[in-house]
């Protein structure tokens, strides 16, 4: 028996019951429509997570003083002062996977031009930490490792202080603004970067070289901090293993001493974040995927009341020549077909719903090729398991009882 | 004269419950090339059973049933049923045609099992059965779309679109009125006279004068196997009747 003549058979059995055939096939439309959608839907939120957390740096690490235990009382990571600036050398020096290193002392505070003031903070950084936090300079020019040497009084400016203390659009590349008593030159402007996705003005900030800020501002020797940037995001684990080595040696832990410094990875924030929108994704597929289970059991519902239905059918082309395997493979045949056709309805259903949420509600999407795929074969898998059974009913009647069935 | 069927000795037991049902105890005789045999019976007599055997559709307890030589009581089921569709030509009382489907899908529907038509082998071979029932006008009819006799025409077009060497009719002009039944007698006539095998398994005592020969059924045994010297014509049977005054 050809397969070709199954499948004829089996279309002219299924072009004879049409309207069943779609009905039947509705609840696998709606079953894969919905998992597509599902998916595009929290995959598309998921991304644009991960899109705004590169734009931040998705390979940056941030190394801060921790919090140590001081006679039994455990102190605050702000008045710990661990780290040195020889810890930062150090960091420069020897490590592998470890692309731009910039140490970090800020201070919060009054910036002052002219007659306007707004409150800002002051970054201490090195020209390395544009590279880190990936801000491009939009104007003027960065500092540069002189000015760091000499801790000359420059800065760059991020979009929210030019708003704030130029308020008529005057260029402020060049001008000198105060912030606390000192006054600093504005040697460039930064690109703006806009809110992250915790709500935080990534705009509203002043970098200027750190040897200023400690010297000047905050009086100080250690580091308030140092942010690395691993070479790719990839080895953002072994970056944070090698300057872990290094921090324990400089500051001459015992194996068994805690560290006294924390690391903590973009890496990480990113996976906090888009675990919870692949928690919703496979809440929202879980739900689609019972849809689709529903479909199924329709599915083997219709077939085994078409087996029925159809028994002297099935007598007929027994006794004409059929075998168990032929009939078998008929009903077999026409569930695959509902399911498949019924699947690829689904998918132009869903892929079409999601590109509606995208236009009318704006709703970031993603149609992952794997999830259109994958619910096609859920699909034709669907149409087998929940057709064998009916199929394997018919396949086994018996032709002269069949035959004579009213 | 070749044979085409031969039984030999054939029992069929059936258990029913605890009691053991003979169906058929003991029944020989064989069928040459171009008879046209009536088997006759009460119901309860066996014949269901006996038309189920020489279908193929059913095996004897005991006995051997040669079908163009071939031994059919040791066959499995996938054998008989490529036996059957290379064999047989079955005719019910029913007409057994799919709903919904033309003239010429049904007719094919035997070669659709049968590996070695292609689909235009198939066309030719259902339309050449068709003209052969006279049905050379309605191919396309679908089966809800004709009367009684045509779709019994269809059945029978069916039947004879593999070449069977046998034609098995059950009752096949029970569910027709008198005139049409006649009508279908005389396409089996011309079916005997082109040659063809046939047995006609039927309740009704009027259908052996048509043909050549009647085996009469009776609990399980045949009680007689009379040759018919004087054949009827149903053509002439048909000539007679009264026409409907509507």
């Amino acid at each position: 028996m050809n397969v070709a003549n199954l499948f004829k058979i089996a279309v002219r059995a299924l072009s004879n019951n049409k309207l069943r055939g779609f009905l039947t096939m509705l609840g696998i439309i709606i079953g894969v429509a919905s998992v597509i959608t599902m998916l595009a839907i929290g995959q598309g939120s998921k991304k644009s997570i991960q899109r705004e957390i590169s734009e931040m740096g998705s390979n940056m690490i941030m190394i801060q003083p921790g919090g140590e235990m001081r006679g039994g009382v455990r102190q605050s990571a702000e008045d710990m002062e661990t780290l040195k600036l020889e810890d930062y050398e150090d960091i420069v020096e020897e490590t592998r996977y470890v692309a731009a290193v910039s140490p970090s002392v800020n201070s919060s505070g009054q910036a002052i031009y002219s007659s306007n003031n707004a409150p800002t903070t002051v970054y201490g950084i090195s020209p390395d930490y544009m590279e880190i936090r990936q801000y491009k300079i939009e104007d003027g020019d960065m500092f540069t490792e002189q000015d760091i040497l000499t801790a000359a009084k420059v800065c760059v400016v991020g979009k929210t202080v030019v708003d704030n203390l130029f308020p008529n659009g005057e260029n402020p590349v060049g001008k000198v603004i105060r912030f606390e008593k000192l006054p600093f030159r504005i040697v460039g402007v930064l690109e703006s970067k806009g809110y992250n996705s915790m709500g935080m003005d990534q705009d509203d900030l002043i970098l200027a070289p750190y040897t200023t800020v400690q010297k000047k501002i905050l009086a100080i020797t250690h580091l308030q901090g140092i942010n690395c940037s691993a070479l790719e995001e990839k080895y953002t684990d072994q970056a944070i293993e090698e300057i872990s080595e290094i921090l324990r040696r400089n500051h001459k832990l015992n194996t068994t001493d805690e560290d006294d410094f924390t690391i903590r990875s973009q890496q990480e924030l990113s996976s906090m974040l888009t675990s919870t929108t692949d928690m919703m994704t496979v809440l929202l597929a879980a739900v689609a995927g019972i849809s689709l289970l529903v479909g199924g059991i329709g599915i083997m519902n219709i077939m085994y009341v078409s087996v029925t239905e159809r028994t002297r059918e099935i007598g007929l082309r027994m006794s004409i020549g059929a075998k168990g395997i032929d009939i078998l493979a008929q009903f077999l045949i026409e569930s695959i077909l509902i399911s498949v056709t019924g699947g690829l309805i689904g998918v132009i259903f869903g892929v079409g719903a999601a590109l509606v949420v995208n236009y009318v509600a704006h709703f970031p999407i993603y149609i992952q090729p794997w999830s259109v795929l994958l619910s096609f074969l859920v699909c034709t898998a669907t149409g087998i398991f929940f057709g064998w059974y009916p199929a394997k009913k018919a396949a086994q009647l018996d032709p002269i009882e069949a035959i004579r069935y009213e | 004269m070749k044979e085409i069927i031969r039984l030999d000795n054939i029992k069929r037991n059936f258990i029913v419950g605890e009691e053991t049902v003979h169906a058929l105890r003991g029944v020989s005789f064989t069928i040459n090339e171009g008879e046209f045999v009536t088997i006759v019976g009460t119901s309860g007599s066996g014949k269901s059973t006996l038309l189920n055997i020489l279908g193929c559709l059913d095996t004897p307890t005991s006995g051997e049933y040669y079908l163009d030589g071939v031994s059919v009581r040791t066959m499995g089921k996938n054998a008989r049923a490529t036996l059957r569709n290379r064999k047989i030509g079955f005719v019910f009382q029913n007409y057994n045609l799919l709903p919904k489907t033309t003239a010429i899908e049904n007719v094919e529907l035997p070669l659709m099992y049968n590996p070695a038509y292609n689909a235009a082998q198939r066309k030719e071979k259902a339309i050449q059965s068709l003209v052969a029932v006279g049905l050379g006008d309605r191919l396309l009819h679908k089966s809800n779309q004709m009367s009684g006799g045509q779709m019994q025409r269809v059945a029978i077009a069916r039947a004879l679109v593999n070449d069977p060497a046998v034609i098995l009719a059950d009752e096949a002009t029970g569910n027709l009125d008198t005139r049409t039944s006649f009508e279908i007698l005389v396409l089996f006539q011309k079916l005997h006279a082109e040659g063809k095998t046939i047995i006609f398994v039927t309740h009704n005592p009027e259908i052996p004068q048509y043909t050549s020969r009647n085996i009469t059924l009776r609990d399980g045994h045949i009680t007689a196997d009379v040759l018919n010297p004087h054949i009827l014509s149903a053509a002439e049977a048909l000539a007679k009747l009264p026409v409907n005054e509507d």
